[in-house]
């Protein structure tokens, strides 16, 4: 029989002595194919990292990850972790360069469970050739934290940033392919509503999917649809860059199993949660540019203009509806579905 | 399904309705007064008052069964989740607040109350625990009545009760339309309740209060095809009862709704919150149902309470006296998260739905 300390977590994972250098080295650190992005990485063990930067602009941003399931169609905590990161550098306008990760693990987790979504992490990170270069692991006592929690903080070069303001009216707005994948799969998971829905969640690092969108230079404003989704997304630049936008249901690329259950239950798909998206603002004279260099890859390939900006209604979405009215699109109250990323 | 809808969201169809409307457009400003939240969603939702004339001014009246369940019945519900029942209500009617607490707030505070989808759903879970009261908190009209009649038909079990808080919409209607007589052009009527209770239990309403009443369906096609045929009829100087839900609505009467509703219902007068007492607006349960009235096994009453917070005009709301954006609390004070007035908590309520879909401006 399997002692319980090679099968679960237990709090002395946590207490920094020799089973968590042992959980460290033999369990963790292995997995991670690019440990290093500068003399000092992962391999070390050393207090920091120490990282190369091309040249650019540095971009930071962390984010903390409490998916309910951890495991759902299309991904789970480890593979949400890194994406989450690196499509929040990447709407930046950033490569990604470097990743750390830090996580908070309750007492009784299955190591199993642990290596599943690590290994989905490093594959992640693999598939984009991203480095981890340093990393935490702490452990809290039963019923203190639930399961677990992954904190990603990454950094990134731009050449020229892009933030979620930069909206000008006559700009169009594009979204890289259907919303609301993730939400719906989430909320189909959770097997809280009479319902079942093949979606799988769009879950997907963005890098380098947008690179050469970026670098034609025409893209004045992005933001990945996350929390609140599409239509959080499109207030916010809309809000910050004190411009108007319209958009046009018609347009709106969602996929018909994600709309029929939203009807039943009266959630709109425009607030539901995209992890494989991104709302670009995009310059008139280069849409065309930046729409072919969207769809040569295949992350992007259903990328579609939505609508434009104006000076009509600043800060304010207007939706035009499938059967020709029009309405606000407001923000969000919050999502639909807690707890999704 | 999905083909079925898109059918009656066809842009091109809404396009040749606002122009119907246009030419039928009255000169004078009239209001035409529905009692449905689905009625309101979809007109919010797909942007419909855009497409209506200027003179058009639609308006949801007492359309939203959790908005106008009165803080007595409320106050019922908690004093019965507080002696220790189990409470199964639907969701949102746990948010709206009773005279001292939401239901929400009586389950922080240790009460047992649970969200249910279905009279069906609180039956099972009476199943589970024999050794516990199961309450069911039944709110809603003539369409989730039917729901409630089943299960006590189907011999529920002993620890199965309800407590009821159903209401009839042509009664509410006719209150409507005695408050302020003229004043509402005509009557949008719900097409899943006019499918219970059958069309012509609208026709001694439209004759009395010479107003039309059309029966319309939920899509956004149904609703513009009913708003013109109201007002061809207000063009032409009639009041008749017509029927622009012919896909669903096949009977004048639906002989088999009745006869369950009598079966386990009698009609009595109810209290309408914002409204007041309504005669012959309220069902209760038959004295053969006795041993199922959570009224009776609980000995519960409700005090009258607060019924309206400073300020709110939810009152005049569900009157279609006032638009959600009339009240200086909507959208500052009052919100979904933290709601004022009832008609900001039911998902069916005007001001809920406004302040997810936009009522205002009519772009």
């Amino acid at each position: 029989m399997r002692r319980l300390a090679e099968e679960k977590i237990t709090a002395l994972h946590g207490a920094g002595g020799l089973m968590m250098e042992k959980l460290l080295v033999e369990r963790i650190i292995p997995r991670f194919k690019i440990r290093a992005a500068g003399p000092i990485g992962l391999d070390q063990l050393d207090d920091g990292a120490v990282v190369d930067l091309p040249p650019g602009k540095l971009v930071v941003t962390t984010d903390s990850h409490v998916v309910k399931p951890i495991f759902f169609p299309g991904g789970d905590i480890g593979r949400l972790a890194v994406t989450g990161t690196v499509n929040d550098l990447a709407v930046m306008g950033a490569r990604p360069v470097a990743l750390t990760m830090a996580i908070v693990l309750e007492e009784g987790f299955p190591l199993s469970d642990l290596e599943r979504v690590l290994e989905s992490a490093a594959a992640a990170l693999a598939g984009i050739g991203v480095a981890l270069v340093a990393g935490d692991t702490k452990v809290m006592g039963k019923g203190e934290v639930d399961g677990i929690v992954v904190n990603t903080t990454g950094i990134g070069v731009a050449a020229r940033p892009v933030s979620d303001a930069g909206l000008r009216p006559g700009d169009f707005l594009l979204v890289t392919g259907p919303v609301g994948d993730h939400g719906m799969a989430i909320l189909a998971a959770r097997n809280t509503l009479p319902l079942e829905s093949p979606v799988e969640s769009d879950v997907a690092p963005l890098w380098p999917a947008l690179a050469a969108a970026i670098a034609t230079g025409g893209i004045t404003a992005m933001k990945d649809p996350t929390r609140g989704g599409l239509a959080a997304a499109l207030n916010e630049m809309a809000r910050k860059s004190g411009v108007g936008v319209e958009v046009e249901e018609e347009k709106i690329p969602v996929r018909p199993e994600v709309r029929g259950p939203c009807e039943l239950l009266g959630f709109s798909p425009y607030e539901l949660a995209c992890e494989g998206r991104a709302v670009l603002g995009v310059a008139p004279e280069k849409v065309e540019e930046v729409l072919r260099a969207l769809r040569s890859h295949p992350l992007t390939a259903a990328a579609q203009v939505i609508g434009r900006a104006s000076s009509e209604y600043p800060g304010k979405v207007i939706l035009r509806t499938a059967v020709g009215g029009r309405r606000f699109l407001e923000m969000p109250l919050g999502d639909p579905v807690p707890r999704i990323c | 399904m999905h083909l079925e809808l898109s059918y009656f969201r066809d842009p091109r169809w809404a396009e040749k309705f606002r122009r119907i409307l246009g030419h039928l457009a009255p000169r004078e400003p009239v209001k035409i007064v529905h009692v449905c939240g689905t009625h309101e969603i979809t007109i919010a939702q797909h942007g419909l008052r855009s497409l209506l004339p200027e003179t058009v001014e639609v308006l949801e009246g007492p359309g939203c069964p959790v908005c106008v369940t009165s803080t007595q019945d409320l106050d019922c519900a908690l004093k019965i989740a507080e002696k220790g029942a189990i409470l199964c209500t639907f969701g949102d009617m746990t948010r709206v607040p009773g005279t001292r607490m939401t239901l929400e707030e009586a389950r922080a505070a240790g009460a047992d109350v649970r969200v249910v989808l279905s009279a069906a759903d609180a039956v099972a879970i009476a199943r589970r625990h024999p050794e516990k009261p199961v309450v069911f908190f039944a709110v809603g009209f003539e369409t989730t009545a039917p729901g409630t009649a089943a299960v006590l038909l189907d011999s529920p079990p002993p620890n199965f009760f309800v407590f009821v808080s159903h209401k009839l919409i042509p009664p509410a209607l006719e209150a409507l339309l005695a408050r302020e007589p003229r004043k509402i052009a005509g009557i949008l009527a719900p097409g899943h309740v006019s499918t219970v209770i059958g069309a012509a239990a609208y026709r001694p309403l439209a004759e009395k209060y010479t107003v039309p009443i059309v029966v319309a369906g939920f899509e956004p096609l149904d609703v513009l095809y009913g708003i013109a045929l109201l007002l061809r009829q207000l063009r032409a100087g009639t009041a008749e009862v017509e029927n622009a839900y012919p896909r669903a609505l096949t009977k004048t009467e639906n002989h088999r709704a009745k006869k369950l509703f009598r079966k386990v219902f009698e009609v009595g007068p109810a209290v309408w919150r914002g409204i007041g007492e309504i005669p012959g607006s309220g069902f209760r349960l038959r004295p053969e149902f006795a041993a199922h009235d959570a009224a009776q096994e609980f000995g519960v009453t409700g005090e009258v309470g607060e019924e309206r917070p400073a300020g709110c005009l939810c009152a005049e709301v569900l009157m279609a006296q006032a638009l959600p954006t009339d009240c200086p609390l909507y959208g500052r004070v009052c919100t979904p998260m933290i709601p004022v007035g009832p008609c900001m908590v039911g998902m069916e309520g005007a001001c809920n739905i406004w302040y997810h879909y936009s009522g205002r401006p009519r772009l």
